[in-house]
């Protein structure tokens, strides 16, 4: 039990780290605002440091409830990443709604996304995720005198239980059949015949589990949910419960059903390209960029799990690849979105209002433009990369259908990702002033560097993450 | 030469430059751009003298383990080498012409021409994959924004249809690459180029590499990206555009569709003929009835390219040989043409042929070197367009003699038009006030149209300074298609000669050795 703890430090300094800021905050008001940032960056940067540390370890602790492995590991450097930023972020877009409460639930929710990430037991799964929840459904209402906030958050709530129901159901089922919730004995129990009790287990908590990472029929909470919760808090939702959710997917479809492979992959591939499609053919109708990224999402996830759908290391890496590129992606352009404000402060976040935009701001232009072409998969910009990865993960697996129809479907989502481009860059400006001086330092900082490292140097660390992804993805096979 | 990476030099000096470029003023954007173009020019003419004809078939090589899981390898051929050639002296031309027509965002414009040749020439040089397949997308971005901010009215929707039409296409090559790749277990380009694949795999792959690569050429009937492209793009947009981006499609053809999959190339022989065939005969009437200059070069460039894919799958050593003096001679003709049309645009802001006529009279330099394309266009000897033309249709003739038939009327018709496009704006009478008041070619003008009247004629009249590069390597290629080809319609035999009559045979005999002796 004390050998348990030493391995569980990253969990061990959230969870301090999460009740010390809580108890500055009861007693130092919400004044102190930069002091709660501090401690809970201080926070998220230790369990990193701790992660880092215990990189390389492939074990488990609590009688094999919860997986000490490099797979976790991976997964925890990006959603501590995230979250961090998520907290560097915000006071300047709350001002003086800023609470000491933003940076706990931030710190909680990172928390039970470590427990996601690294779970190999139906328990510890679902205390993570709810753990995430919770904390996630507080933060999307977060501006309580927003109505779209509130609105984002009841929505967010009423989905996200009905979607713990179903994976609940699921799991029951799983357990009923199987006889136990351990995922190594799950594994073990579906070598022989597929009973249809085992069938409808795999089917609910896939289907739960997709609502956590919006992949279409899934996906109705999260253009709401993005465009109603503050703009730092869409940021997070756009990062770090993503890698979780997707990393527990994995998890839960190579580890715990994986040798089920009938049972699960058509259902991963009919999810990998309706979330392609619908992702694509939705977002080129909105006028609000924070929907707008909410549909690029739900796109990109398709692509993951055409990755996932691959069943096999390589797909897997691809994936693993795929969500820290599309996380710097992500957060840079979430960065950006933070940045429209017009002369009088107020956020813009109509697309329309962009027009013109490069002629206004050039370097955040040019930034958002490689951020676009880069989701969008164009080369020389590295998310390419990732996409290339995974479709060839599909086409090593003889999916080659499956990567026929995602790669062409991409070329429909390519299509709002350069109109958004044309109307910063062809459309003439608008009546919108974008004035300067609306980034900190480190704002720009983190977006010039996620801008340039997707535009060609990227290319030069392939070698570093194909070499982590591997190791990453070795532990689950 | 040995030592200096000259070819990655060729890549980094626009690169640095357009960076620069974005921070600069429109003036110093202008001279930078011109400079490294220049410079580039110079490193190509460096790299043409140093080039080994007759030596090994990769010259220049490097590679470094630079990505991973796939090399920075560059290496040139002499296809490659005139290619190369081709867009490094386009280039500088390109940036000369937008001197004074660009006028806002110049800084971005000229960036946007130096990453286009980085592109460009970085295509012809990866011989790695991915590295290729990087390069060929890549130039969708900087051409979207070239036609998108400096382009016509229209712009907006021709930026969308060259950039989705375009990539729809590659994606499908990307899937067949990762099958490439998979079966063969390398990224080398010069490994694959000798590496067999199973024949029904070929059928799959010469499909994949064909839908991007049609695209790109373009063949009928995807070729409706051009038009719009093409006539809503600046001048130099279009120059480009037509001089080198037009080859890329041809250089994917035989780089790799040919000599990689040779029995499917044989197999799919009669679609590329048919296509062509087609392209050849619809293109040139569509152009016969343009009312929109640019409109009428690019339906011609689409003729032209019809006979360049007829020409490549004749499959011997005639019709690649000719159909890549086509390209050539193509880039550097139908790019002085859309300057042609860029010169009058300038002046009198329209490219209605109805506004023009008359030229003869107060333009009389334009009306020479406008005379000069033109024939070169239809392929008059003594330009560059007849070389290639005669050698490709030799070429397909012996392959097939009705596509060599129905290929050829291609050129009669592109005579109509181009001549009757020629008559239309500068004979006849000179009637429009406007018109009349369009001064006479510029110095800057006289310095770009000068070099590329130059070329034309130098490749129509020695062809072999062009062609000596390029014959080893399309040997190499012929070999490999070999095995595959079938057999032709024009069984060529050497003719039996006349037995000598009684009575003059010393004196004819003696004229022969005077002959032979020279």
């Amino acid at each position: 039990m004390t050998a348990d703890l030493a391995l569980i430090w990253p969990e061990l300094i959230l969870t301090i780290g999460g009740l010390v800021t809580l108890m500055l905050g009861t007693y130092a008001g919400d004044r102190q605002v930069g002091l709660y940032q501090l401690a809970a960056m201080v926070t998220l940067a230790a369990a990193a440091a701790a992660v880092l540390a215990l990189f390389g370890t492939d074990t488990t602790v609590f009688s094999g409830t919860l997986s000490v492995d490099s797979f976790g590991g991976f997964a925890k450097l990006l959603i501590y990443a995230a979250s961090f930023i998520c907290v560097v972020i915000a006071p300047r877009f709350f001002k003086d709604a800023m609470r000491a409460e933003y940076p706990v639930l931030i710190l909680f929710a990172a928390l039970g996304m470590g427990i996601m990430a690294s779970s190999r037991d139906l328990m510890t799964l679902y205390v993570g995720l709810e753990l995430n929840s919770l904390a996630s459904y507080v933060l999307a209402s977060f501006m309580r005198s927003d109505e779209r906030s509130s609105e984002a958050g009841l929505k967010y709530f009423v989905l996200g239980a009905l979607a713990s129901g179903i994976l609940l159901y699921g799991i029951s089922l799983l357990y009923g059949f199987t006889g136990s919730t351990d995922f190594a004995t799950i594994a073990a129990a579906l070598g022989g015949e597929l009973n249809i009790g085992i069938i409808f287990g795999i089917v609910f908590v896939i289907a739960g589990l997709a609502f956590k990472i919006s992949a279409v029929p899934f996906h109705m909470w999260t253009p709401d949910v993005y465009e109603g919760a503050p703009t730092p808090v869409t940021a997070f939702f756009a990062t770090a419960p993503k890698v979780a959710a997707m990393a527990l997917m994995t998890r839960v479809v190579i580890g715990a059903v994986g040798p089920a492979v009938g049972a699960w992959q058509q259902i991963i591939i009919f999810l990998a390209l309706a979330s392609i499609i619908l992702g694509a053919v939705g977002a080129i109708g909105q006028k609000n960029i924070k929907r707008l990224l909410a549909y690029s999402s739900i796109n990109n996830v398709g692509y993951m799990l055409i990755g996932l759908a691959a069943g096999t290391q390589q797909g897997v890496e691809g994936v693993l690849t795929y969500l820290l590129v599309y996380m710097v992606t992500t957060i840079g352009s979430f960065l950006i979105v933070l940045q429209l404000r017009d002369d009088r402060g107020n956020q813009i976040e109509s697309i329309p209002a962009l027009a013109g935009y490069s002629q206004r701001r050039p370097g955040l232009a040019a930034a958002m433009a490689v951020f676009l072409f880069s989701l969008a998969g164009i080369p020389p910009l590295f998310g390419f990369w990732p996409k290339y990865l995974v479709f060839e993960a599909a086409v090593n697996a003889n999916l080659v259908p499956l990567a026929v129809a995602g790669i062409v479907a991409s070329v429909i989502g390519a299509f709002y990702y350069i109109a958004i481009i044309k109307t910063m860059y062809f459309d003439e400006k608008s009546d919108t002033e974008f004035p300067r001086g609306t980034g900190t330092v480190v704002e720009d900082a983190v977006i010039t560097a996620s801008a340039l490292w997707l535009s060609v140097i990227g290319y030069l660390f392939i070698g570093v993450l194909a070499a982590l992804s591997a190791t990453a993805a070795a532990v689950l096979f | 030469m040995s030592g200096v990476p000259i070819l990655s030099l060729m890549l980094a000096i626009p690169t640095v430059a357009a960076i620069a470029c974005l921070f600069a003023g429109d003036r110093n954007a202008r001279l930078i751009a011109l400079v490294a173009t220049l410079i580039d020019f110079a490193l190509g003419v460096m790299l043409w003298a140093n080039f080994d004809i007759g030596g090994a078939q990769w010259q220049f090589v490097e590679s470094a383990p630079l990505f991973g899981r796939f090399n920075y390898a560059l290496g040139i051929d002499g296809m490659a080498l005139m290619l190369i050639m081709l867009s490094v002296f386009l280039m500088p031309l390109c940036i000369l012409a937008s001197w004074e027509s660009i006028t806002k965002r110049v800084g971005l414009y000229m960036a946007m021409f130096l990453i286009m040749e980085v592109v460009m020439i970085g295509v012809f040089m990866a011989q790695d994959l991915l590295l290729f397949y990087v390069f060929f997308e890549a130039g969708l971005i900087p051409m979207y924004f070239i036609i998108g901010i400096w382009g016509g009215a229209n712009r907006i929707y021709a930026a969308f249809k060259f950039f989705l039409y375009t990539l729809l296409g590659s994606v499908l090559m990307l899937i067949a690459m990762i099958a490439m790749i998979r079966e063969a277990g390398t990224t080398d380009i010069p490994t694959l180029l000798n590496y067999n694949f199973p024949p029904e795999m070929q059928t799959w792959l010469w499909l994949g590499f064909f839908a991007s690569l049609a695209v790109k050429m373009p063949m009928w009937p995807v070729h409706t990206w051009l038009p719009d492209a093409h006539v809503q793009a600046p001048t130099a947009g279009s120059m480009i555009l037509a001089g080198v981006l037009l080859k890329l499609g041809a250089y994917g053809f035989i780089r790799f569709m040919m000599p990689m999959f040779p029995e499917a190339s044989a197999q799919f022989m009669w679609v590329v003929f048919a296509l062509s065939m087609v392209a050849v005969v619809y293109t040139s009437l569509v152009a016969l009835v343009q009312s929109d200059m640019k409109k009428l070069i690019a339906y011609s460039s689409v003729a032209h390219m019809a006979i360049v894919t007829a020409g490549l799958y004749a499959l011997n050593q005639q019709g690649i040989e000719g159909a890549l003096i086509i390209m050539l001679s193509h880039g550097v003709v139908s790019a002085a043409l859309f300057f042609c049309v860029g010169v009058i645009y300038d002046r009198l802001h329209t490219r209605e042929i109805d506004r023009y006529g008359g030229l003869a009279v107060n333009m009389p330099a334009y009306a020479l070197f406008f005379m000069l394309f033109t024939m070169a266009s239809i392929g008059l000897p003594g330009t560059s367009g007849f070389v290639g033309e005669f050698l490709s249709l030799a070429g397909i003739y012996e392959a097939s003699s009705t596509v060599a038939f129905v290929c050829t009327t291609g050129i009669i018709l592109g005579a109509a038009y181009m001549l009757y496009l020629y008559r239309r704006i500068v004979f006849g009478e000179l009637t429009k006030d406007d018109v009349k008041a369009m001064p006479d070619l510029n110095p800057r003008e006289w310095a770009i149209l000068a070099p590329l009247a130059a070329v034309a004629l130098w490749m129509g009249v020695y062809p072999e300074s062009f062609l000596a590069p390029m014959r080893g390597d399309v040997t190499t290629v012929v070999a490999r298609l070999a095995p595959a080809k079938p057999a032709g319609d024009a069984h060529l035999a050497a003719g039996k000669p006349k037995p000598a009559a009684a009575g003059h045979g010393e004196a004819s005999g003696e004229a022969h050795h005077a002959g032979g002796a020279q």
